[in-house]
C-alpha cells in the first residue's frame, strides 16, 4: 500500500498544488468531427450509379490478375481477398472445356460440374490441409489465392482452343503441349510465391506438393480436351 | 561417487530434455525411470537409432507417452492438427522406410514413433489415383495412336472409380485389420498393439511404391508391367507383413497364416486389379487389328 502511493505521489503531487486565480477560456468544438471519408463512400455507394460500383469490383479483380501474371511477394492479394476473380476464371474454364467429345459415349471430357467441383473441392482441401499443417494464412485468403493463380491456365486453355481450331496434327500438340506447361508451372510459381511465407518453413514441401497436384490435374484436362467435330 | 557419475548421467538429460522442451513446445513428463529420457530423445530428436529397443519397454513408454497428445476435444480444429504433426524430412523418412523392408526396424516403431499422421496416406493415394487415371489415359492412346478410327476421350469417369478402389483399400482394409487385430487381443494378450491410425499410415505409405511401378506401366510392354508389379508387391508386401509379423506371431499357426496370407492376397489384389482395368492392353470395341488380338488380349486380361 505504501509502495502504491509512493508510486502515486510523484504523478499527482504537483495537481494539488495547482490553483488557477481568473478563469482560463478553454476553446473548443464539441462536434465529433465526422470522418469524412466514410461518410462520403456510405453516402456515394447507395447513390452512385451501378456501373460505378462493378466498374470498382471489375477494377479490383484486374489489380489482382496484374498481380497473378507478375508474381511479386506483394500482399495485396492477400489483404483484400474477394472470390468474384476466382468464380469468373473457374466458370470460364469450365465453359471452354465443354463442347469437346459430346457423343453418345458416357466417358467424354469433363461435365461443367466436375471441373467446378474438381477446383472448388480442391482448393479447399489444399487450404485445409496447408491449415492442417500450421499455415498462418486464412481459409479464405488461400481460396482467393488458388483461385486466381488459375488465370495462366486458363489463358493456356484460350490458346489451346484457337490451336485446335487451326490444326488437330501433332505440331498442334506439341504446340499446346509447350504452352500448357509454360502455364502450369507459371500458375505453381506464382501460388507459392504467394502462399509460402506463411506456412512454417519445415513443412514447405508439404504445403507444396497439393497445389502442384491440384494445378497438374487442370492441365490435364485441359491438355486432353478434343473437341468433337 | 556412484551418486555423483549418477548425478552427471542425470545432468546430461536434463539439457537435452530443455532443449527438447524448448523445440517442440511438448508437456514434460516427469518419469523417474531414466531409461525413458533416452525413447523421448530418439523420437523428438527423429535420430535414426540402430538398435532396435526392447519392444515391451517402447510399449509402455509409447502408451504413456500417447497418452499426451490427443488433448483437444474432438469438436476442434486443434485436435485434427495433431494429426499433421509431420515435417518434410519425417514423411520423406516414412516413404523411404515402407519400400525398404528391414526385419530391424518395424515401420510403426521405428518410423512412426507414436506419431501416426494423416498427411502421407491421403496424399499419397490421391497421387496414386491421379497417377493411375493418367498414365491408364496415356497408355491406351498410345496402344491406339496409329488406328485412324480412333478417337481420343479422357475417359474421365475412370477417376472417380480408381479413387473410391483405392481410398477404400486404404480405409477399409486397415479398419479390418485393426477390428481383427483387437478381436484377438481379447483372446491371446499380445505384446504389441496398434492403433487404428498407425495401421492407417502402415497401408497408406505402403502403396507409394506403387506411384512410379504406375508411371512405368505406360511403357507397353508386358513383361515389363510384369516385372515392375512383382518388384512392387514384393517390397511394400513385405513391409506389410514385417509391421504385423510381431502382433500375430504369437496366435495360433493356423491364424497366423491366414492373417498374412490375407493382407499378402488383398495387396496383389489391389495392383493386379487395376492393371487389367485401366492398362487393358487391347481395347475390346473397334480395333482393327482382328479378332485374334481381341481374343489375346482377353486371355492377358484373364491371366491373373
Amino acid at each position: 500500500m505504501a509502495d502504491v502511493e509512493d508510486v502515486n505521489k510523484p504523478l499527482f503531487a504537483g495537481l494539488s498544488d495547482v490553483s488557477i486565480a481568473e478563469d482560463i477560456p478553454v476553446e473548443g468544438d464539441i462536434a465529433v468531427p465526422v470522418r469524412s471519408q466514410s461518410g462520403d463512400d456510405e453516402i456515394s455507394t447507395l447513390d452512385e450509379p451501378v456501373k460505378d460500383t462493378i466498374l470498382r469490383d471489375l477494377k479490383a479483380v484486374g489489380q489482382k490478375f496484374v498481380h497473378v501474371l507478375y508474381p511479386k511477394k506483394s500482399s495485396a492479394l492477400l489483404r483484400d481477398w474477394d472470390l468474384w476473380g476466382p468464380l469468373l476464371l473457374c466458370v470460364t474454364l469450365a465453359l471452354m472445356l465443354q463442347g469437346g467429345s459430346a457423343d453418345s459415349k458416357d466417358d467424354g471430357g469433363p461435365q461443367f460440374a466436375e471441373v467446378f467441383v474438381i477446383v472448388w473441392f480442391g482448393s479447399i482441401i489444399i487450404t485445409l490441409n496447408s491449415k492442417l499443417l500450421g499455415g498462418t494464412i486464412s481459409f479464405f485468403q488461400s481460396l482467393c489465392v488458388l483461385g486466381y493463380c488459375i488465370l495462366p491456365l486458363t489463358v493456356a486453355m484460350l490458346v489451346c482452343r484457337l490451336v485446335l481450331l487451326g490444326s488437330m496434327g501433332v505440331g498442334g500438340f506439341i504446340i499446346r503441349l509447350v504452352v500448357v506447361t509454360a502455364s502450369f508451372g507459371w500458375s505453381t510459381f506464382a501460388s507459392t510465391a504467394f502462399l509460402a511465407d506463411s506456412q512454417p518453413p519445415n513443412r514447405k514441401a508439404l504445403v507444396v506438393y497439393p497445389v502442384f497436384l491440384f494445378y497438374f490435374v487442370i492441365s490435364w484436362m485441359i491438355l486432353t480436351f478434343s473437341p468433337s467435330h | 561417487m556412484a551418486n555423483t557419475d549418477f548425478h552427471l548421467q542425470f545432468q546430461d538429460f536434463g539439457d537435452d530434455a530443455d532443449l527438447m522442451a524448448g523445440s517442440t513446445g511438448t508437456t514434460r513428463i516427469t518419469i523417474d525411470d531414466h531409461t525413458t529420457k533416452p525413447q523421448k530423445q530418439r523420437r523428438v530428436a527423429g535420430v535414426a537409432e540402430e538398435d532396435e529397443t526392447d519392444p515391451l519397454e517402447s510399449d509402455d513408454t509409447d502408451k504413456l507417452l500417447s497418452g499426451q497428445k490427443k488433448n483437444a476435444p474432438f469438436w476442434t480444429f486443434e485436435y485434427y492438427q495433431t494429426f499433421f504433426d509431420v515435417d518434410t524430412s519425417q514423411v520423406k523418412d516414412r516413404i523411404i522406410g515402407s519400400v525398404v523392408p528391414w526385419p530391424g526396424k518395424n515401420f510403426v516403431r521405428f518410423y512412426i514413433r507414436n506419431n501416426p499422421d494423416l498427411y502421407g496416406p491421403f496424399w499419397i493415394c490421391a497421387t496414386l489415383v491421379f497417377a493411375v487415371a493418367v498414365s491408364g489415359n496415356i497408355c491406351s492412346f498410345l496402344v491406339n495412336y496409329g488406328q485412324p478410327q480412333y478417337k481420343y476421350v479422357p475417359e474421365f469417369r475412370k477417376v472417380t472409380i480408381a479413387a473410391t478402389a483405392i481410398f477404400s483399400y486404404a480405409w477399409f482394409v486397415p479398419l479390418a485389420v485393426w477390428g481383427f487385430l483387437m478381436w484377438r487381443n481379447s483372446k491371446i494378450s499380445q505384446t504389441v498393439s496398434y492403433s487404428f491410425l498407425e495401421i492407417v499410415c502402415v497401408y497408406g505409405y505402403s502403396l507409394s511404391i506403387y506411384i512410379p511401378a504406375v508411371v512405368l506401366w505406360i511403357i507397353p510392354s508386358e513383361p515389363l508391367r510384369w516385372c515392375s508389379i512383382i518388384l512392387a508387391l514384393c517390397l511394400s508386401g513385405s513391409v506389410l507383413i514385417l509391421t504385423f509379423w510381431p502382433a500375430i506371431r504369437d496366435d495360433h499357426p493356423r491364424v497366423v497364416i491366414a492373417v498374412t496370407s490375407t493382407i499378402a492376397v488383398l495387396h496383389v489384389l489391389l495392383a493386379v486389379g487395376c492393371k487389367a482395368y485401366f492398362f487393358s492392353t487391347y481395347e475390346t470395341t473397334e480395333n482393327a487389328s482382328g479378332p485374334a488380338s481381341v481374343t489375346k488380349g482377353f486371355l492377358t486380361t484373364k491371366a491373373h
